[in-house]
C-alpha cells in the first residue's frame, strides 16, 4: 500500500499538484485509519490530505481512478476480464441487470463470448438504464459497450479518448436524449417547466453513463499496461497552464471557468495591494479620540488610508484568427478587475483598427460583450489579415492625443504582420506619451521572430515585451500591472 | 511537528467509524456525503484541523455548527475580516485595568511585584484562539472566512493549527488540555498560504447532487412535501445548469422551499415558480434569464 501511495504521490507531482513530503506523511497516517476495501473512503482521505486546491481535484480525480481502479480485473486480460466483473459490480442491481442480459449472462457462463449482445439488444439496454435511472444497470450497459464498440487492441499506448469517441458515437446519446423526450411528450402533455426539468434529468443520467464507459474503459487500459504507463498518456495540463492558443473546445470552457473566480481573486488582491502599500498621513483626530480610551496618552498613532492614483488602461488588441482567443480572454480579464483601473479603454484590429469600450460599458457582463465585438466591430480593411502597421497608425491618427502621461498602453498580438510596414514609429511616439507601454504575445519565445513575425522590432519601442500563454502568466502579469 | 501532534491526537477519539459520524451529523440535521464524513472523521483521528473550501451558502459554517452539536461541544466563533490582528484573534493585555492598577497603589509596591502583578492572568484578555486551547470542557474552534484576513496575518493561526499551543511572552506557553477540533472556512477570495494549507486537511463542499440536496431540504424545512422537496430540488438542479451571475446557494434553495411551504403550495406549477423566483435569485438579470429558459412557454 505505501509504495502504491508513493507511486500515486509522484504521478501527482509530475501532473504539476504541489505534494509536500508533509503532505505524503500525512496521507500515510490517513489511510490506516479508513478501511481499505472502502474506495469512497480512501478516496477522501487522500483527496483531503493531497489536493488543497479545487482547481487541482480533476487531476486528483484522474490518478486515483487509475492508481485505486476497482480492484477486479487487475493484472488479467482479455476475455478474463470480461467475465469476472459481473459478480462485484452486478449484484447489488440484480434484477435490473438481470432482466436487461438474461440471454448475455447465459452467453457468457459458457464460454464468455466475446459478442454477447446484438446491437439492438444493447441500444434497448442503453435506453432502459437511462430511462430508469438504475446505476448497476447503466455500468452493465457501459461494460457491453466497451466490449462491442471500442474495439480496443492491448499494448496501444493511447490514452483512451480514441476508445471514448469510438464507443460513443456508436452509442448516439444526443439522438437517446430526443428520443426519450419524445416518448415523454407523447405520453403526458408536459409545461415548458416539467419539460426542462425531464430533459435536465435524462441529461444527467446520460452523463452518467458516459461516465461509466469512461470508467470501464481506464479499467481496462490500466488492466492491460498498468498504472504508470497509462497515468503517463492521460495526464492534463492543469487549467491555468493551459496553452490559450492552442487550446481545444473543452479546455476553453474549463478556461473560461476558471476565469471568473481568478478575476474577482484578483481584484480583491489589487485592492488590499493598493491600500497595504504604505501608511497615509497620521490622523490626528482619530488619534486623539482613540487616546482617551488610554488615559490621553496616545498608545496607538492612527493613519489616514492613502489614496494612491490607478493607471488609465488602453488595451491595443489584435482579434484576427490565430489570437483571437487569447485578445477575447485579456480583454475579459482586463474588464472584470476594470474597477481597479481609472479608466479601460479597448480597441481592437485586424488590418482596421475600431474601438470597443463603449460595447464593454453597455453590456451586462464583459464575456456577453466579448462574443459581440467580431459581430459589432469594424475591423477589416483589405483582406482580413493582419496588418499591425496599418492599425497603429491608424490609432496613432485617431486616438493618439487620448494617451497621456497617466496612460498604460497594452498591444496584445502575435506580431505576425504579413510582411507588411511595421509602423513601429507609433510605438515609439507612444512610449514618450505614455507611462508605460507593454507588449503581450502569446506565443512561445523560441518563436518570436521567426517567420513574418517582427516582435523584436517592436520590443525596442516597449517597456517590456511579455510571453503571455497560459492564464497563470496572465494573471502574474495583470498583477504586476495594477 | 507532525509527530508530537500524533502523538497528542490519540487521546482525542471521539468517532467510531465514519458511518458513525454520517449518522451523528444527520441526527444533527446535517445531510454529509462520504466525503465530508470521512474528512470530519480524520480530522479526529489525525488531530488536524479542516479546511472548508466552496462557494458561498453552501453550508461550510453549518458544518462546523452540526458537529459541535453532535459532539456536545462549545462552540467558539473567530470571525475573520480584514485588518484582525492578534489581540483580537489571541489575546490582548487589558491596558486599562493594568493602568489603573498602577494609578491605584503609586506609592506603596515596588516596581518588581507591580509589574509581575499587572502580568498575570487576571489582566488578560482572551480571545477566541486562546480561549479555545484553555478550554476545559470540549469545544469546537470555528475560524470563519479565513481568506478574509492578510496574508500576514494567518501565521498568527499556524501555532496554533500545528501545536495547539499559544506563546505569551510574559506568561509561557499554554497548551491545549483537550484538543479541540478545528474547522476553517473560505470563500476562496484569494489563495491562502501554503504553509496555513499543508497544516490543514482540505474539504471543497460545493453544491450538493440532487439526492441531497432533497434530503437537505426535507430534514431543514418542516412540514414540506415529498413531492415539492423534489420538484424544488429539480428546479434549482437545473437553474444551476445556466450560466448565472450567481447560482442559488442551498441556503437560498431552504429560503425558497420555506417561502413555498408558507405560501401553502403543495406542487410549483410555472406561474408559482415565477412569482417566487426572487427568493432564489438576487440579481436582476438572472431572473430574467432563468423566467427566458426554464419558464418560457407559460410566459
Amino acid at each position: 500500500m505505501l509504495d502504491l501511495l508513493s507511486g500515486f504521490v509522484v504521478e501527482l507531482r509530475s501532473a504539476g499538484l504541489p505534494v509536500s513530503l508533509t503532505e505524503h506523511l500525512d496521507a500515510a497516517r490517513a489511510v490506516h485509519h479508513v478501511p481499505l476495501e472502502d474506495r469512497h473512503a480512501l478516496k477522501a482521505a487522500l483527496g483531503a490530505t493531497l489536493v488543497k486546491s479545487s482547481a487541482h481535484w480533476g487531476a486528483f480525480e484522474t490518478a486515483f481512478e487509475i492508481y485505486f481502479a476497482p480492484r477486479h480485473g487487475t493484472g488479467q486480460r482479455g476475455s478474463e476480464v470480461d467475465g469476472l466483473p459481473d459478480a462485484p459490480e452486478g449484484a447489488p442491481g440484480e434484477p435490473g441487470a438481470a432482466s436487461g442480459a438474461e440471454g448475455a449472462g447465459a452467453g457468457r457462463g459458457e464460454g464468455g463470448a466475446v459478442d454477447s449482445l446484438s446491437a439492438e439488444e444493447l441500444a434497448a439496454m442503453v435506453l432502459r438504464a437511462v430511462r430508469s435511472g438504475d446505476r448497476a444497470l447503466a455500468a452493465a450497459a457501459a461494460r457491453h459497450a466497451v466490449e462491442r464498440y471500442a474495439a480496443m487492441e492491448p499494448g496501444r499506448p493511447v490514452g483512451g479518448t480514441y476508445y471514448l469517441y469510438r464507443t460513443l458515437r456508436h452509442l448516439d446519446l444526443d439522438s437517446l436524449l430526443e428520443r426519450l423526450m419524445d416518448e415523454e411528450r407523447a405520453e403526458t402533455a408536459l409545461t415548458a417547466l416539467e419539460e426542462r426539468l425531464v430533459a435536465d434529468e435524462y441529461r444527467a443520467r446520460i452523463a452518467a453513463l458516459r461516465a461509466a464507459v469512461e470508467a470501464e474503459i481506464r479499467r481496462r487500459l490500466v488492466a492491460d499496461r498498468g498504472a504508470e504507463a497509462l497515468a503517463k498518456s492521460v495526464r492534463r495540463p492543469l487549467p491555468e497552464d493551459v496553452d490559450v492558443m492552442h487550446a481545444t473546445a473543452e479546455e476553453l470552457a474549463a478556461l473560461h471557468r476558471a476565469l471568473h473566480p481568478l478575476s474577482r481573486k484578483l481584484a480583491v488582491r489589487l485592492g488590499r495591494k493598493r491600500r497595504h502599500r504604505r501608511r497615509g498621513p497620521l490622523d490626528f483626530r482619530a488619534t486623539v479620540r482613540r487616546s482617551l480610551s488610554t488615559g490621553g496618552v496616545p498608545v496607538e498613532p492612527r493613519f489616514r488610508h492613502p489614496k494612491p492614483a490607478k493607471p488609465e488602461i488602453f488595451v491595443v488588441a489584435d482579434i484576427s484568427g490565430s489570437v483571437a482567443s487569447f485578445a477575447r480572454f485579456t480583454l475579459q480579464l482586463v474588464y472584470a478587475i476594470s474597477t481597479q483601473f481609472a479608466k479601460v479603454r479597448s480597441f481592437v484590429f485586424v488590418d482596421a483598427i475600431d474601438e470597443v469600450t463603449g460595447i464593454f460599458e453597455r453590456a451586462d457582463d464583459p464575456s456577453s460583450a466579448v462574443r459581440r465585438i467580431t459581430a459589432e466591430a469594424d475591423v477589416v480593411w483589405v483582406d482580413g489579415h493582419s496588418d499591425y502597421g496599418h492599425a497603429l497608425s491608424e490609432f496613432d491618427r485617431r486616438w493618439g492625443d487620448d494617451v497621456t502621461s497617466r496612460a498604460t498602453v497594452l498591444v496584445l498580438g502575435d506580431a505576425r504582420n504579413n510582411y507588411h510596414a511595421s509602423g513601429a514609429w507609433v510605438l515609439e511616439r507612444l512610449q514618450h506619451q505614455a507611462r508605460h507601454v507593454y507588449w503581450l504575445n502569446p506565443e512561445p519565445r523560441q518563436y518570436w521572430g521567426s517567420g513574418d513575425s517582427i516582435v523584436d522590432e517592436y520590443a525596442v519601442h516597449c517597456d517590456a515585451v511579455v510571453e503571455c500563454r497560459t492564464l497563470r502568466q496572465l494573471e502574474r502579469f495583470v498583477a504586476e500591472l495594477a | 511537528m507532525s509527530g508530537a501532534t500524533g502523538d497528542q491526537g490519540a487521546a482525542a477519539v471521539r468517532f467510531g467509524s465514519i458511518q458513525a459520524v454520517a449518522d451523528d451529523l444527520g441526527r444533527a440535521g446535517y445531510v454529509a456525503d462520504e466525503t465530508i464524513a470521512g474528512v470530519v472523521f480524520l480530522a479526529d483521528r489525525l488531530a488536524k484541523p479542516v479546511l472548508v473550501e466552496g462557494p458561498a451558502g453552501t453550508g461550510k459554517t453549518q458544518l462546523a455548527k452540526s458537529v459541535a452539536e453532535m459532539t456536545g461541544s462549545r462552540l467558539i466563533r473567530l470571525q475573520c475580516y480584514e485588518g484582525l490582528d492578534e489581540s483580537k484573534a489571541l489575546y490582548e493585555w487589558n491596558y486599562r485595568k493594568q493602568l489603573l492598577r498602577i494609578q491605584a497603589d503609586q506609592s506603596s509596591s515596588s516596581w518588581e511585584r507591580l509589574e509581575e502583578d499587572i502580568f498575570s492572568e487576571s489582566f488578560l484578555l482572551t480571545r477566541p484562539l486562546l480561549e479555545a486551547i484553555r478550554a476545559d470542557e470540549p469545544v469546537v474552534l470555528l475560524v470563519d472566512e479565513v481568506d478574509r484576513v492578510e496574508l500576514e496575518t494567518e501565521a498568527l493561526l499556524l501555532e496554533v493549527l500545528s501545536e495547539y499551543q499559544v506563546s505569551i511572552p510574559e506568561l509561557g506557553t499554554v497548551r491545549a488540555t483537550r484538543l479541540p477540533l478545528v474547522f476553517l472556512t473560505s470563500n476562496n477570495t484569494r489563495e491562502l498560504s501554503e504553509a496555513l494549507k499543508r497544516r490543514c486537511l482540505y474539504l471543497h463542499v460545493d453544491y450538493p447532487d440532487l439526492a441531497r440536496e432533497r434530503e437537505i431540504v426535507r430534514r431543514r424545512v418542516p412540514g414540506i412535501g415529498d413531492e415539492l422537496s423534489d420538484q424544488v430540488a429539480r428546479i434549482v438542479r437545473s437553474l444551476r445548469t445556466l450560466e448565472l451571475r450567481k447560482p442559488p446557494s442551498v441556503a437560498e434553495t431552504l429560503d425558497w422551499a420555506r417561502t413555498l411551504v408558507v405560501l401553502g403550495t403543495t406542487s410549483i406549477d410555472a406561474a408559482g415558480a415565477r412569482d417566487t423566483l426572487h427568493v432564489l435569485l438576487k440579481y436582476e438579470q438572472d431572473i430574467e434569464r432563468a423566467r427566458k429558459e426554464l419558464l418560457a412557454g407559460s410566459a
